[in-house]
C-alpha cells in the first residue's frame, strides 16, 4: 500500500509539472511529415519496425509510458498499481473515462482481451515472447488455453495481473506497444484488416490512408490529457525518398523529414549554419561490437580477447561515419540505467596490445575472419578494423555478406570468429539493462540461429542475472540497477564483445516547430513524440 | 489468323505459369528468412516456429508451391507478410497510377524520339544530327536513377517550375515521365533516324518530290507514316523495359505505384507482394508482346506464313 501510495504521488507530481510547464504552449495547426516506406501496419501487436513505432504509440495507449524525451517509466491508462511484497502479483486501477476512438468506454476487460490477443499464436505477434512471465502463458502460447489465467478483471477499473515468476521488466513489458489496449469490437469487425484500421484510445486518431501515398491523424477530441495533442493533423507522405524529402523541408513543404538526413548529405547539412536550429542530436539505446567467438580459437584465450580491444581504434571509426557516434568501452549504452561512467574497459593502446599478443604466444598474430553486413558503411568499417589488427599482427580476411547471411554464420558455433555488429546491432525494445544481455549476451542466446555471436555463457552471470530480474519491488530497483551494472562489468572484463560505438541520432525537422527537450530524438517514441510537437507561435 | 491468335494465347499463358513456377522457386532459395523478418530481433525460437507454421512456410517447396498456384487460379494473391493487408488490394490500389506513368511515358519517348529521330534524318551529318545523336546516346546509357534525380534538381528545386515528387496533378506527372521516356527516347531517335534513311531513299519520295510537293508535306505525308510502322510494333516489346524502369523513377520522385511496392517489398523479404507485382508486371509484357505481335501481322503480312 504504502508503494502504490508513493507511486501515485510521483506519478501525479509529474502530471503537475508537465501540465504547468506546457500549458501556455501554441495548440492547432498541422504539419508534414515524410517517409520513404509506406507504413506496414499499425497494429499494435503487429507493428514493430521504427517507422511505426511512435505512430502507433500515438494512436494507442498501455497502461504505462515513459516521460517525453526520457526513459523514465510513468503511468498512462494506469491510475495507479501495488505490487505484492513476492513480486508476482500486479493489481492497476486504471483511469475512468477513457475512451476509444469509436467513442465507448475503455474497460479493465479490455486490457485482458488486449494480453489475450498478443500472447495467442493466432494473432502471430512478434512480441508474444515479452509476455512470457505471466501466469498461464505458456498455455495459450501451446494453444490448450485461450486465456491468460494470469489475468483477471477484478472490476471495470481494477485488473490484477499474476506472474509465473517474479519479473523486474514486467512493468517496462507493460509500456511497450505490444501492450496496447484495444477494442474487442473493432478488431473483431476488421479481422487482419485492423492495422489499417486501428482504433485505439491514444492522442490521435487515424482519419484516413490512401495506400502508397498518405495517412492522416487527426487529435483525438476525447484523449484523457486535455491539454494534449498540439496539433490538430499529422499529414505523413510516404514514398518520398530522403533526399527529396530534404529538398522539400529546404523550401518549407515538409515539417519532419522521417528518415533522417541522407549519409552522402550529413556532413554538408551538419556544418551548414543555415540547418543548425533544425537538427536535433540525441542518444539512442544503441551499441555497436564486434563478438569475439570464445568458442573458436585463439578467440577463446582471453590475452588474445583483450589484445584486440586494444588495438580498435575507435575515434577513427567514428570519423568514418561522419561522427555519427561516440566511442563505447561497454555493452550498455550510455542512455541505459546501469551504464558504469567509471569504467575503464580496453583503452586504444597498439603498445600494450602487442605485449599482450605476446604473453599469450601468438606475438607472430594469426590469420582469422571477419563477418560484416554488405551495405555500406559496414565494409568500410570492417576495413579499419582489418588494418588497426594488422597492426597487432593479425590477418583479417573480410567476409562481407547479405545480413540475413552474417546472422546465419553468428549463430553456428564454429563458423564467424568475428562479426561486426553494424546494421543489425541491438538496439533495446524497453530501458531496461536486462534487455541487453539475455539474447546477445546470456546463455540462452548461446545457441543455434541466436543472437550471442560470441557464444559467451558464464553459467554464474547466468544465475546473478535472473536472480537480480526477480528483484521487483520498487525498493530494490537502485540495487537491481547496481547488480545489472556489476554483471555487465564483469562481462567486459572477459572481454567476449569490443563495443565500438554508441551510435546517435539525428532528426531535422522544420523551424517552426518546437517542443519539450528530447521529443524529437526520444529514445522510446522513435523518432519522434508525435503528442508533443507544436508550431511556434505565430507560424 | 485465328490459328495463330490462339496459340499465342496458348503460349502467353504457359509463360505466365512457367513464371510463377520460377520466380516461386527463386524466392524460395533465397538465404533471407521471411519469418526473421516478421519476427524481430526478439521474437523467442517459439515464437519464429509459431510463425512459420501458421504462414504454411514450414512445408516442403512443392507444397507451398501447389497452395500458391491454387489460390492464385482463385483469384487469390495471398496477404502480405508485413502489410497483413490482401496482396491484390494493395496492387489494386497501385495499379492505376503506374498505369497513368507507363502511357505518360510512352507519349514521351515517342514524342521525344521520334521528332529527334526525324530531325536527324533529315540534317544527316550535320551539327544537328551529330547532338541529337549523343543526346540519344546519354539517353540510352544514362541511369534513371541520376536522371531523375537530375531532373528534380533543376526543374524543381532550382528553377520550381514542378513540385518536387509526389502524385495527384498533371504538374506531378511531368517529371517522372520525362525521366521514364528519356532512355526510350534514345533508342527511338535511332531506329526513327534509320528507318527515315532507308525510306527516304525510296522512289515513291522522289516521285513525290517530283510532282512538286511541299518538303514538309514530304515528309509528313509520305516519309513519316512509312517510317514509323517497324516502330510502333517496339512499343510492344518496350513494355518489359518500362516495368524495370518503373521501379526505380517511382521510387525517385514518390509516385505512388506498383514499383515503389515491388521495392519495399524486397527490402523486406514480402514474399506475397513480391510474386504478386511480378506476376502483374508479367502479365502486361506478355499482353504487350502479343500486341507487338498482332500489329507486326498488319506491318508485315508475311509473319502469318511463318
Amino acid at each position: 500500500m504504502k508503494n502504490w501510495l508513493k507511486l501515485t504521488v510521483a506519478s501525479a507530481a509529474i502530471l503537475a509539472v508537465s501540465t504547468t510547464a506546457f500549458a501556455a504552449e501554441n495548440h492547432g495547426g498541422s504539419i508534414i511529415v515524410t517517409y520513404k516506406d509506406d507504413v506496414s501496419t499499425l497494429d499494435p501487436a503487429i507493428g514493430y519496425d521504427w517507422q511505426n513505432w511512435s505512430m502507433i504509440k500515438s494512436l494507442f495507449s498501455s497502461l504505462l509510458d515513459y516521460e517525453p524525451g526520457t526513459t523514465n517509466l510513468v503511468n498512462d491508462l494506469a491510475e495507479s498499481y501495488e505490487i505484492s511484497p513476492d513480486g508476482l502479483v500486479y493489481t492497476f486501477k486504471i483511469m475512468k473515462g477513457v475512451k476509444f476512438h469509436n467513442g465507448r468506454e475503455m474497460v479493465a476487460s479490455d486490457i485482458k482481451y488486449s494480453l489475450d490477443r498478443v500472447s495467442n499464436p493466432k494473432t502471430l505477434s512478434p512480441g508474444a515472447g515479452f509476455f512470457a512471465s505471466i501466469k498461464g502463458f505458456d498455455e495459450v502460447s501451446g494453444g490448450t488455453a485461450e486465456n491468460l489465467s494470469g489475468v483477471e478483471v477484478v472490476d471495470d477499473y481494477t485488473v490484477k495481473i499474476t506472474l509465473a515468476r517474479p519479473d523486474a521488466t514486467f512493468l517496462h513489458v507493460m509500456a511497450l506497444n505490444f501492450a496496447s489496449i484495444v477494442p474487442k469490437e473493432a478488431v473483431e469487425e476488421f479481422g487482419e484488416d485492423f492495422g489499417t484500421h486501428p482504433v485505439g484510445t491514444g492522442a490521435y486518431k487515424m482519419t484516413e490512408w490512401t495506400r502508397g501515398q498518405h495517412l492522416t491523424f487527426e487529435a483525438n477530441k476525447d484523449y484523457y490529457d486535455s491539454n494534449l495533442p498540439y496539433l490538430d493533423k499529422i499529414t505523413f507522405e510516404v514514398g518520398q525518398e530522403p533526399i527529396v524529402a530534404l529538398l522539400r523541408l529546404e523550401r518549407g513543404e515538409v515539417d519532419i523529414a522521417g528518415d533522417g538526413i541522407p549519409p552522402a548529405k550529413f556532413l554538408s547539412i551538419k556544418n551548414d549554419p543555415d540547418y543548425a536550429d533544425q537538427i536535433v542530436e540525441g542518444d539512442q539505446l544503441h551499441t555497436g561490437y564486434i563478438t569475439l567467438n570464445v568458442k573458436m580459437k585463439p578467440f577463446d584465450n582471453i590475452l588474445v580477447r583483450k589484445a584486440v580491444a586494444m588495438a580498435v581504434n575507435k575515434d577513427r571509426i567514428i570519423r568514418m561515419i561522419n561522427g555519427r557516434a561516440v566511442a563505447a568501452n561497454q555493452p550498455l549504452p550510455p542512455l541505459m540505467p546501469g551504464w558504469d561512467e567509471n569504467y575503464q574497459g580496453q583503452d586504444f593502446d597498439v603498445d600494450a596490445a602487442k605485449k599482450l599478443m605476446a604473453e599469450a604466444g601468438m606475438a607472430d598474430g594469426f590469420t582469422t575472419e571477419l563477418y560484416v553486413a554488405n551495405t555500406d558503411p559496414q565494409p568500410r568499417i570492417a576495413q579499419a578494423i582489418q588494418q588497426d589488427l594488422s597492426a597487432i599482427g593479425i590477418t583479417v580476411e573480410i567476409r562481407s555478406l547479405a545480413q540475413a547471411n552474417v546472422i546465419a554464420a553468428g549463430g553456428e558455433i564454429d563458423q564467424a570468429p568475428m562479426v561486426w555488429s553494424g546494421g543489425m546491432a541491438w538496439i533495446a525494445d524497453f530501458p531496461d539493462p536486462s534487455n541487453f544481455y539475455g539474447p546477445i549476451l546470456g546463455c540462452s542466446g548461446a545457441v543455434k540461429g541466436g543472437w550471442n555471436w560470441s557464444w559467451y555463457c558464464n553459467e554464474d552471470l547466468d544465475k546473478r542475472a535472473i536472480l537480480a530480474d526477480a528483484m521487483a519491488s520498487p525498493e530494490q530497483a537502485e540495487a537491481r540497477i547496481a547488480e545489472w551494472k556489476a554483471i555487465f562489468t564483469e562481462i567486459q572484463d572477459d572481454v567476449p564483445w569490443v563495443p565500438v560505438f554508441n551510435e546517435r541520432r539525428f532528426t531535422i525537422r522544420s523551424s517552426r516547430l518546437e517542443g519539450p527537450a528530447g521529443i524529437f530524438v526520444d529514445p522510446v517514441h522513435i523518432p519522434v513524440h508525435y503528442d508533443y510537437v507544436r508550431i511556434k507561435d505565430g507560424q | 489468323m485465328i490459328g495463330f491468335l490462339s496459340r499465342r494465347v496458348f503460349e502467353s499463358a504457359l509463360i505466365l505459369i512457367g513464371i510463377t513456377f520460377i520466380t516461386f522457386l527463386l524466392l524460395f532459395v533465397l538465404p533471407a528468412d521471411p519469418v526473421r523478418q516478421i519476427a524481430g530481433r526478439s521474437a523467442t525460437p517459439e515464437v519464429i516456429a509459431n510463425i512459420r507454421h501458421q504462414l504454411g512456410l514450414d512445408l516442403p517447396f512443392y507444397q507451398q508451391y501447389w497452395r500458391y498456384f491454387v489460390n492464385l487460379l482463385q483469384g487469390d494473391f495471398g496477404r502480405s507478410y508485413l502489410q497483413k493487408s490482401e496482396v491484390a488490394e494493395l496492387i489494386k490500389a497501385r495499379l492505376p497510377a503506374s498505369l497513368l506513368l507507363m502511357a505518360a511515358g510512352i507519349f514521351a519517348e515517342l514524342l521525344i524520339g521520334l521528332a529527334m529521330g526525324i530531325i536527324s534524318s533529315l540534317r544527316r551529318g550535320g551539327k544537328t544530327d551529330n547532338i541529337l545523336m549523343v543526346v540519344s546516346f546519354v539517353g540510352v546509357s544514362a541511369p534513371q536513377f541520376a536522371v531523375g534525380i537530375l531532373m528534380l534538381y533543376f526543374f524543381a528545386v532550382k528553377l520550381a517550375w514542378f513540385p518536387i515528387g509526389g502524385y495527384g496533378t498533371w504538374q506531378h506527372l511531368v517529371l517522372p515521365a520525362l525521366t521514364m521516356g528519356f532512355m526510350g527516347a534514345g533508342w527511338y531517335s535511332r531506329m526513327m533516324r534509320s528507318s527515315m534513311l532507308n525510306v527516304l531513299e525510296q522512289d515513291f519520295i522522289r516521285t513525290a518530290k517530283a510532282k512538286g510537293l511541299g518538303k514538309l508535306k514530304v515528309i509528313m505525308r509520305h516519309a513519316v507514316p512509312n517510317a514509323i510502322l517497324p516502330i510502333i510494333a517496339m512499343i510492344g516489346i518496350d513494355i518489359g523495359l518500362f516495368v524495370s524502369g518503373m521501379i526505380v523513377v517511382e521510387s525517385v520522385f514518390g509516385w505512388p505505384g506498383i514499383g515503389q511496392l515491388a521495392w519495399q517489398a524486397i527490402q523486406r523479404v514480402d514474399i506475397p507482394i513480391i510474386m504478386g507485382v511480378t506476376l502483374v508486371a508479367a502479365f502486361f509484357i506478355v499482353i504487350g508482346n502479343f500486341i507487338a505481335d498482332v500489329i507486326s501481322i498488319f506491318v508485315d503480312p508475311r509473319i502469318k506464313l511463318k
